[in-house]
């Protein structure tokens, strides 16, 4: 099968890579780039497991071609640790018991960055309606709005202290 | 709550962080399809369209001639090594590959080989699979009638009944239901759903063909059982058990649907074996769906008898159990209806009887104990189900009628009608605790102030009894193999730990509560200990994680073989103190002598002096392993309530309210336990109200994946108050008792019954779960509160 060369930046970092132009972006971050804490969880894009940022907007990469990401800034689950400090998400998740068998997590953390740059203090319901395309089976959901809260107020108290 | 540990220390009762949750967060989770070997091949499967055909010819030219596919592997092919049929849990058999006959929609009926994932799925679609359609059997009462074809001939059957169960005394309780005041009855089906687990199931097989080593990395909550088993139904084709190891890694959920072994895993062992290389296997998330086992798929005639002041005098159940193809259940040994027999609920009365019936059908194999003690589930919505309707009957509060029929705390240990002996119970505080949370009293004044106006608002009920903790050994086995588990501890001399388990987290959190156990028999705090499971080389010997056996057993084996560890310290610190050993007393962390506190060794220092300065005549080292044999079930419990709105022009439910209080024993960390009375109450709103499968006449899954498998998001999922109350275990060797399957149990009857009491004035008795918005509507349309559209 023919392939296309594609450029894509991920968690900073610049890949040039031959791909087929049917290839999901999900299986080039995972097997193309090895970042396996991107997940797979169903095959019609309703679980969202796969959740990735792409110029800064959630996707499902399950929904994307890798082709399409070309020229594209990604941003995975391993590019939300800075400076070995959690994203103000990841620490959430954990002080708040937001996860259990962790493989939505990485997805789930990934469409709450989008969630909180668009709406930086949600409301529970919001926080609902705003991850209701990831599934989690484990945790009944209440300690993932929590965790979000927790890190809405600590990124809201990073904003109000100025550098 | 128990709690007598420094947070250092975090034993029990502390709600310590989890320690797995850094590599969760960070991407570095280390699951199934994480895992890529040299030279690994990839495998997929050609499934079946049909629920019941003849295979005339399958045609592999086309897909072989792809380039990047390798073989072709079909039931035939199996059978030249008769590893084309497969044993179940139940002493059933089921096909690996068929060689002539599919017998239910999406089985697999051969696999292909390629060098990459999209080349073995390009080479799946090119395989022609020529079939000769049959009528399939879908209902399992038509599947008993004498007209119906005979699936299982293979296994010498004339007819599709695979076997008859029942406990309890029948001629007893036929009387006591002719003597009855009051009789209520009601027909349910518990109707099929599955574990939706987000990680699906999958393998690594990797066979190295010069020493024969097989290593399976393999997405299994019983690693050890999976060995034995492998080595059991493979050791003609050269597979020993020395030479296997079975690895679970990372498990992206599981509730009891990576307990069996389905046929995919053993395609791609065989294949690993017959190619010499790694070969990959990941499910999609249909194949999950709508071939591995399912859960549930229970008609049930419930009856009651009681007084006319509603005191049951007795309960007769009959269930038709629709298994599939094959009695694929995950479930001990001698038990074929799981611990159905707990269906006398939290109700104190002597008579019963309860009898079952198992039934083939066209249908996916199964069923598995999905977050579920075997068959509890079933058992607990049929008694609180019933329950309410007498209730509905004689004219009295459900809360009131519960109240007046609860066991009583001062009859524990208690002894069932159908045998059981509950351990512990407290089940009147459980219930009024839940009552005064929800302000009970005044909800029901709201209600009848709103049905006055017409509009529709219920409240309900579940007071159930759980039984988990499988099991003793004198009744539990699976394949023989006794329902223990281990634990064994490495102390290293600087004062940190290994331990090692023969269970296996699937985001229970083990890896933080064991700690926890240790760090409190010990005195190591929690943070110095590591836990490891998963790994048949490395880890003892144990059945698994499933029917929440983890805390009662594994648990329980934890805190044994830190006990003897503490005997030997206790040895050891009087060696060091020169005193005896009576002289010492323990606080969690040190030894010191009596009436001379400043004269202590903590355990650091006895572990230390373990290795470099040991009594003479002891055996160096600081390591224990211990076996558990529970000698009893557990029997964690709950009191349930749900208030429910329901729109009466259109029928939508909407949950205002639910809270849970429950009793699991000695909690080990608060914040764990109440994480998975969270996901357990999701898990129960699901078959309540979303979650069941559907399957057309011909035997066709209607809703196999997740667009139309409604797997409640945030949005469906209310906001869950919890509570607890602590009754510890007596026997349980730290008083606990297990939780990660009470939600699940405990939710579904208070959600139906909330619903069925929003319409009960309208004379509705009984709706079988999931009771959906459109059901509703029906039923509303039916009694002229929708006018007609």
């Amino acid at each position: 099968m023919s392939t296309k060369k594609i450029t894509v930046t991920v968690n900073g970092t610049s890949h040039s890579v031959e791909v087929e132009p049917r290839l999901l972006l999900v299986h080039f971050i995972r097997e193309n780039l090895n970042l396996t804490g991107t997940h797979i969880g169903c095959d019609t894009s309703n679980c969202g497991a796969c959740t990735v940022l792409l110029n800064g907007r959630s996707v499902k990469s399950c929904t994307v071609f890798a082709v399409q990401a070309n020229g594209k800034n990604i941003k995975t689950i391993e590019g939300m640790a800075e400076g070995g400090a959690l994203h103000p998400l990841q620490e959430g998740f954990k002080e708040e018991h937001g996860l259990q068998c962790g493989f939505c997590t990485p997805g789930m953390i990934m469409r709450c960055a989008d969630l909180l740059e668009r709406n930086p203090n949600p409301t529970e319901e919001e926080i609902r309606w705003g991850i209701s395309g990831n599934l989690c089976r484990c945790t009944g959901y209440n300690n993932i709005v929590k965790a979000v809260q927790y890190a809405a107020k600590k990124m809201q108290e990073a904003e109000a202290v100025p550098a | 709550m128990f709690c007598n540990t420094s947070k250092e220390i975090s034993g029990l009762g502390h709600g310590m962080k989890r320690k797995e949750d850094a590599r969760f967060l960070q991407g570095k989770g280390n699951y199934i399809d994480d895992i890529k070997l040299p030279g690994m091949l990839y495998m997929d499967i050609v499934r079946s369209p049909y629920a019941y055909a003849k295979i005339v010819n399958i045609d592999a030219s086309k897909a072989l001639a792809i380039p990047g596919v390798l073989a072709v592997i079909t039931g035939r092919d199996l059978e030249k090594y008769k590893l084309h049929w497969m044993p179940t849990l139940m002493s059933d058999t089921q096909m690996v590959l068929p060689t002539d006959t599919v017998m239910y929609y999406a089985q697999e009926v051969c696999v292909v080989i390629a060098t990459e994932r999209y080349i073995a799925a390009d080479g799946v679609a090119a395989v022609e699979v020529e079939y000769e359609p049959m009528k399939a059997v879908v209902d399992p009462f038509k599947a008993l009638e004498k007209s119906a074809p005979v699936l299982r001939p293979d296994k010498g059957k004339t007819d599709n009944h695979i076997w008859h169960w029942e406990a309890g005394d029948r001629a007893a309780t036929d009387k006591a239901f002719e003597k009855a005041d009051v009789v209520v009855k009601e027909q349910m089906y518990i109707p099929r759903i599955h574990v939706a687990s987000i990680e699906t199931c999958g393998c690594v097989a990797d066979f190295q063909p010069v020493g024969g080593q097989l290593t399976l990395y393999m997405t299994t909550q019983a690693p050890h059982a999976i060995r034995t088993v492998l080595a059991l139904v493979a050791g003609h084709v050269g597979l020993s058990e020395e030479r296997i190891r079975v690895i679970s890694p990372d498990i992206g959920g599981g509730f009891g649907g990576k307990v069996p072994v389905y046929p995919g895993y053993v395609c791609a062992v065989a294949a690993s074996v017959l190619i010499g290389k790694p070969v990959k296997w990941i499910e999609d998330r249909m194949e999950n769906l709508q071939a591995d086992s399912f859960a549930r798929d229970y008609h049930i005639t419930c009856e009651l008898a009681a007084t006319k002041e509603g005191r049951i005098q007795a309960l007769r159940f009959k269930t038709i159990a629709d298994h599939g193809y094959a009695d694929a259940q995950a479930a001990p040994s001698k038990f074929p209806a799981g611990l159905f027999s707990i269906c006398t609920g939290s109700y104190d009365f002597n008579t019963a009887f309860t009898e079952m019936d198992a039934v083939y059908t066209n249908k996916a194999p199964g069923g598995v104990a999905y977050r579920c003690s075997f068959r509890v589930t079933e058992a607990v919505h049929a008694i609180e189900r019933m329950v309410d309707r007498l209730a509905l009957e004689v004219g009295k509060d459900p809360a009131k009628l519960r109240m007046e029929n609860f066991i009583k705390k001062d009859q524990f240990p208690y002894k069932s009608a159908l045998g059981w002996e509950y351990d512990s119970g407290d089940y009147h505080t459980a219930l009024k605790k839940a009552m005064d949370t929800i302000g009970y009293n005044k909800l029901r004044k709201e209600q009848a102030e709103k049905r006055k106006r017409g509009e529709l608002m219920g409240i309900g009920i579940s007071s159930f009894t759980e039984i988990v903790g499988a099991g003793p050994s004198r009744q539990f086995d699976i394949l023989g193999i006794k329902m223990f588990d281990s634990a064994e501890i490495r102390v290293h001399p600087t004062g940190k730990a290994i331990a090692r388990f023969g269970t296996k987290s699937q985001g229970q959190g083990h890896e933080t509560t064991y700690a926890q156990i240790i760090a409190q028999e010990l005195g190591i705090p929690a943070a110095h200990i590591e836990v490891e499971e998963g790994d048949t080389d490395t880890a003892p010997y144990g059945l698994g994680t499933y029917a929440s056996r983890s805390t009662p057993v594994g648990g329980a084996a934890a805190a044994m073989a830190a006990r003897k560890l503490r005997d030997k310290a206790r040895k050891i610190a009087a060696y060091l103190l020169e005193v005896s050993e009576e002289d010492l007393e323990w606080e969690p962390g040190k030894f010191f002598v009596k009436g001379a506190p400043e004269k202590a060794k903590t355990i650091q220092e006895i572990v230390f002096a373990a290795y470099t300065n040991h009594p003479p005549g002891m055996e160096a080292g600081f390591e224990a392993t211990h076996y558990y044999d529970p000698p009893n079930l557990t029997f964690p419990f709950g009191s349930y309530i749900c208030v429910v709105d329901i729109d009466k022009e259109t029928g939508e439910i909407k949950i205002r309210r639910f809270v849970a209080i429950d009793d699991c024993g000695n909690i080990i960390n608060p914040m764990i336990v109440q994480g998975q009375v969270h996901g357990g109450l999701t898990q129960g709103l699901a078959p309540a109200m979303y979650e069941e499968f559907i399957y057309d006449d011909d035997g066709n899954l209607l809703n196999g994946s997740f667009m139309d498998y409604l797997v409640p998001t945030a949005v469906e999922s209310p906001h869950w108050e919890t509570g607890h109350t602590i009754t510890p275990s007596p026997h349980h060797p730290i008083g606990a008792k297990g939780v990660g399957e009470s939600p699940t149990v405990g939710a579904p009857p208070a959600i139906a019954n909330a619903i069925v009491d929003a319409l009960s004035h309208l004379g509705v008795t009984h709706m079988d779960i999931p009771i959906t918005p459109q059901k509703v509507w029906k039923v509303l349309k039916e009694k002229g509160v929708v006018k007609a559209v």
